[in-house]
């Protein structure tokens, strides 16, 4: 009870004694100022707070701190500088699939989570990764376009 | 203030949770959002936490010759990859929520959070899933049917936590799964349907239909399920009335947020006319002619 709690966020080993069922979107944000996830619905249905959490997309507005002791948290910020980052904001930006930008980095998690495990997806594979991921802006299309588009010219690199 | 417990070992979990007055939270997905709170704040938990989700014991998945033993804390995503997990199985948990959510929710979960709209829970009835519950000083085995006795309402004692689904492998081959939501992700469900048989030789021999989101509990009415079970699939048709007035008067769904009683009682029926009248008769006389 009330001990430290170990996480690695983008690469860092990060100590807290926060209250252990501190959400892990508040302590990116406001402990961490790591401000790429976001709130939209808090309750997992729109996919703006979603990071990688040992190689699987998660909801971070859907666990607390003490449930991912000891795992690997990865952010856009933490994946800003790969190779694979630099493929999807340029095939993002090229196909037009940023427009207001709220969901993008929730967009772009899971774009490298579903690429991670599927290296030549399909369109149905595509929709099905970002289906709990909402966009008002694009109508989707051109984010499906932008990932297929990766998936492309990224070949080799996930 | 709640704190939370988190133990190494299955072992040591059971121990808490026969000291402490704990909530189990296993992938968190329903705790959550039960639980939710003005940005920033704490959730509203009211009690301790004990984390369970990376209990190892709690993640297995064995087989033998006859059954599946799923870890109650198995990620529904996790499932997925499992070849020995029956396809139909699989097919619910592909419709569940989005990726994110399947990678944190758990079997042990769905079951235990006992929504009527709990979208494993029809296929588990189907199957007539068993589940081992497990306290420091007893283990028992219970029907899954029993396990939930109203919506959001188990039996599950204080000390005692949802250790394992024991599936039996059965073989089907007419299976049908529907579920029928507003839209394709991130759908809780108006109601979902899935429908067993196992014919040969013109004859049922076996059918089992579970219904979901369509009363308090899932809904399967034996009843009906004997007046089909060892006919010949012509006489299927002349039955259809006498079967579809059984089930309609099991079946007393409710209006709500997602959806009105009349509409899924509407498609409940007509899902179960389909099921027959294609699926077990017209199916099966194609396949037969060729």
């Amino acid at each position: 009870m009330n001990k430290t709690i170990t996480l690695k966020i983008n690469n860092k080993i990060i100590k807290t004694e926060e209250n252990c069922t501190k959400r892990l979107l508040d302590f990116l944000r406001e402990d961490m100022d790591i401000t790429g996830p976001k709130e939209g619905c808090g309750e997992g249905e729109c996919g703006t707070c979603a990071v990688i959490i040992d190689k699987d997309l998660v909801n971070s507005c859907l666990v607390t701190i003490g449930s991912v002791e000891g795992k690997e948290i990865l952010t856009v910020e933490g994946l800003k500088g790969t190779k694979q980052f630099d493929v999807l904001e340029k095939c993002f930006a090229e196909a037009g699939a940023v427009q207001c930008g709220f969901c993008t980095p929730g967009m772009i998690m899971a774009a490298q989570a579903l690429l991670s495990k599927i290296q030549k997806p399909t369109e149905d594979d595509v929709r099905d990764g970002i289906s709990g991921n909402l966009c008002r802006c694009t109508g989707y299309n051109m984010i499906i376009n932008a990932i297929l588009m990766a998936a492309k010219r990224g070949e080799g690199l996930w | 203030m709640v704190e939370g417990y988190s133990p190494n070992t299955f072992e040591e979990a059971l121990k808490i949770l026969n000291e402490e007055d704990v909530i189990i939270y296993a992938g968190g997905t329903d705790l959550m959002v039960k639980n939710k709170n003005i940005t920033s704040l704490l959730p509203k938990f009211t009690k301790d936490l004990l984390y369970v989700g990376d209990l190892n014991e709690l993640k297995e998945i064995k087989e033998d010759d006859n059954k599946i033993k799923i870890g109650a804390a198995c990620t529904l995503s996790s499932l997925l990859r499992v070849e020995s997990i029956p396809e139909v199985l699989k097919e619910a948990i592909q419709n569940i929520a989005s990726p994110a959510i399947r990678n944190m929710g758990t079997i042990g979960g769905n079951i235990c959070n006992a929504s009527p709209a709990g979208d494993t829970l029809p296929i588990l009835y189907a199957l007539e899933a068993k589940l081992k519950l497990v306290s420091i000083n007893s283990s028992r085995e219970v029907n899954i049917n029993d396990f939930i006795v109203g919506s959001g309402k188990i039996i599950l004692k204080d000390n005692e936590m949802l250790e394992s689904i024991l599936i039996e492998k059965v073989k089907f081959n007419k299976i049908y799964y529907q579920k029928v939501g507003a839209r394709k992700a991130c759908a809780i469900s108006k109601t979902s349907f899935v429908a067993l048989a196992e014919v040969s030789n013109q004859k049922i021999i076996d059918i089992r239909i579970a219904i979901g989101s369509v009363g308090p509990k899932i809904v399967r009415v034996k009843e009906a399920e004997d007046i089909l079970i060892g006919r010949e699939l012509k006489d299927i048709e002349n039955l259809m009335s006498e079967v579809k007035k059984v089930y309609s008067e099991k079946i007393i769904p409710i209006n709500d947020q997602r959806s009105t009683a009349t509409y899924r009682k509407t498609v409940v029926l007509r899902l179960i006319q389909f099921f027959l009248q294609y699926k077990v008769v017209f199916e099966h006389s194609v396949k037969s002619e060729k």
